[in-house]
């Protein structure tokens, strides 16, 4: 019998049981993240079915998708858009009637519900965590089976804990040697999605494995992980080591001394065997990745910096040359033209892929003692209220302000653009999100994803470079 | 949920240039702006809404479900990797709110896939030729298609069959339009029993209720 993947022993441990009718798996979830958007209707169900939260101390609430990033001390009073206030005076309701721990907004321990879970140390090695999120593979950098479900899936695990699935194929990521100096988490997720396609890791969890892969550091790991999803994985995994033990000690909720031990000998079984067999396998030489960024509307549409964006006259298959022709005319960029060097009139750093401290300090980097040009509104929205409070202590709140980016309170904002924060029509932005769709941003936005140190470098010099 | 069993209706065909629209994501099938609701009802009117209407706001008649033959088409015919991107079930319960049952396309995004049986509806994968012919055969407001689930077989207006795969479980709650939580509640004990071996075996996890 060969030997078990990562995945495969965090599956065992919590399978509760196979129905025998439909196949599916009962898998137990240890910690169930929600947020105002994915949950109404799903707290609305239980209502209807007089049905009550089974372990509320397993969830924890925040409020992040379509919260302002400006004046949250105002509370829900202060939130104009009505339809925004309804859903977050919903969230407020069905927390309080259910027990839940909820960090609303304004509390210093809210943010984007993928930087929280983390940094309170809920997050955990071996954990099964799910959200009504799709970018809850995040917390895969844990090693923990993280994925995003639906509103239906929401209900199911608030009443019983529990979740029906089917079990994923193994693929591996191999990412051997180093990145090279400058070459970030970010570069690599796109790198790796530009590969694989956005359908590269439909029906399978991607562990991504490598000496490139533990020498990032944890943000680094859950900005790769926050990315599986967008290669079509559910979830991405990172087995557990020092750096994980050494990030989670100390945080609020990992465990205490005398629990700690025993947790950690634990976490120590978390790695894929190495005769585990895998249904897949991709390997990338970190060496071979560059700085990249998006060029289209779906994240697989990515290239070198130092690239040009494709040609449809040199595409034979249709329907990939139709793909590539709308994705032009949608970004309004000539066939063939490098990318380096295109304007943009709007920067966004921020979102659950890049609002972390070290993505600020790597954009603030860049932000020190310049300005940001006159044709560039910026942005940086911190991850969360801490991320917020500790980039302040650093006084990089002062290095971004200074050199003209506005400095925002946490949320979601213009990655999904929920808030008030959205491109106009024609608007091109460089972002650190996660999702370069049609109008993601904003209708007729043009959104061009990269990481932080791209991002703030094309808010001084107004052009990709 | 409503149960699935058999469907004839005409059908519309998601194209761009005469192809299938591939990685037609969750935010081109419903915009953000839809999401700030609390129901599960209503949402049709922001279904495709960006390819739908026009940036003033009027609806744009090149789109297909608002070209007449294609009015209450219940079965969408798509490209690969149908409903990526988010997780958003107001993807699922646009659709459904639309009238459209069944989505036919090479392959589906995993989180859409699964919501979709959550909401009865059929998602059906068929090789990419496949999928193209059946889109070049939607054109008439009498082009009616039949899905029938128990025999997993869809029906072309020219009377051709074509047989589908799925997943027997299910399909078995599709036919019954099963309430999955009710059913998972049945196997409380078993869910009892897994709780206090959790709570020995990894201790660290157990938290206090407030």
């Amino acid at each position: 019998m060969s030997g078990k993947t990562l995945y495969d022993k965090i599956w065992d441990a919590h399978l509760v049981h196979t129905d025998p009718a439909s196949g599916d798996a009962l898998i137990y979830i240890d910690l169930h993240l929600i947020h105002e958007v994915t949950t109404p209707q799903a707290f609305s169900g239980l209502k209807a079915n007089a049905r009550r939260v089974r372990r509320p101390e397993l969830t924890l609430a925040v409020a992040d998708h379509n919260t302002p990033t400006e004046n949250q001390a105002a509370g829900l009073e202060g939130v104009r858009d009505e339809a925004a206030r309804n859903q977050l005076a919903a969230l407020t309701r069905n927390v309080a009637e259910h027990g839940i721990e909820f960090f609303p907004m304004g509390d210093v321990r809210n943010g984007i519900v993928h930087v929280v879970g983390p940094e309170q140390g809920r997050t955990q090695p071996g954990m099964t965590i799910v959200c009504g999120d799709s970018h809850t593979s995040t917390h895969g950098a844990f090693g923990a089976l993280a994925h995003g479900i639906g509103t239906s899936e929401v209900e199911h695990v608030l009443a019983t804990q529990t979740l029906r699935t089917q079990k994923s194929r193994n693929m591996a990521i191999e990412v051997s040697g180093q990145l090279r100096e400058g070459v970030t988490a970010k570069d690599l997720a796109l790198h790796l999605i530009s590969v694989i396609g956005t359908a590269g890791g439909t029906g399978h969890v991607m562990e991504y494995r490598g000496d490139a892969v533990r020498a990032l550091s944890m943000e680094g790991r859950m900005t790769l992980c926050n990315l599986s999803i967008e290669g079509g994985a559910r979830a991405g995994l990172i087995a557990p080591d020092e750096t994980t033990f050494e990030y989670m000690k100390g945080r609020p909720a990992a465990p205490k001394a005398g629990a700690w031990e025993a947790a950690e000998a634990h976490w120590r079984t978390l790695f894929s065997d190495p005769d585990a067999k895998w249904d897949r396998v991709v390997e990338i030489r970190g060496e071979d990745v560059e700085p990249t960024v998006t060029w289209g509307t779906s994240p697989e549409q990515a290239i070198p910096l130092s690239g040009n964006v494709p040609d449809p006259a040199t595409i034979n298959d249709p329907a990939h040359k139709a793909a590539v022709e709308r994705a032009l005319h949608y970004m309004d960029l000539a066939p063939g033209a490098p990318i380096s060097g295109t304007p943009v009139q709007r920067v966004f750093i921020g979102s659950c892929t890049n609002s972390r401290i070290e993505d600020l300090r790597a954009a603030a980097k860049i932000a020190q003692g310049a300005q940001v040009a006159d044709s560039v509104r910026a942005m940086v929205v911190p991850g969360s209220g801490l991320v917020r409070a500790q980039a302040e202590a650093e006084g990089l709140d002062k290095v971004f302000t200074e050199a003209g980016f506005e400095w925002r309170e946490p949320g979601c904002s213009m990655c999904l653009g929920m808030n008030p924060d959205i491109l106009a029509p024609g608007e091109r932005c460089a972002s650190t999100s996660n999702r370069n769709f049609e109008g993601r941003q904003g209708r007729g936005g043009r959104t061009h994803l990269m990481s932080p140190t791209l991002a703030a470098r094309a808010a001084i010099t107004g052009v990709i470079g | 949920m409503k149960a699935f069993t058999t469907l004839t209706s005409t059908a519309a065909a998601l194209t761009h240039k005469g192809r299938l629209m591939a990685n037609v994501d969750t935010d081109m099938i419903i915009p953000k702006q839809f999401l700030k609701t609390t129901e599960r009802e209503g949402l049709s009117r922001g279904l495709f809404f960006e390819l739908k209407t026009k940036a003033d706001g009027s609806p744009d008649p090149d789109f297909v479900l608002n070209q007449p033959a294609h009015q209450g088409a219940g079965i969408l015919i798509a490209g690969d990797n149908f409903g990526c991107g988010s997780s958003r079930e107001h993807a699922p319960w646009a659709l459904l709110d639309q009238g459209i049952t069944c989505v036919i396309a090479p392959s589906f995004a995993d989180i859409f896939h699964n919501n979709c049986f959550k909401n009865g509806i059929l998602p059906i994968a068929l090789p990419a030729e496949v999928c193209e012919a059946l889109a070049e055969q939607t054109g008439g407001a009498n082009h009616r298609f039949t899905v029938d689930l128990e025999a997993q077989t869809v029906t072309t207006p020219e009377g051709a069959t074509i047989q589908f795969n799925i997943d027997p479980g299910r399909k078995q709650s599709l036919l019954e339009g099963l309430d999955d939580i009710g059913q998972t509640l049945q196997a409380g004990e078993t869910i009892d029993a897994f709780e206090a071996r959790r709570a020995h075996e990894t201790p660290w996890l157990q938290r206090r209720a407030s």
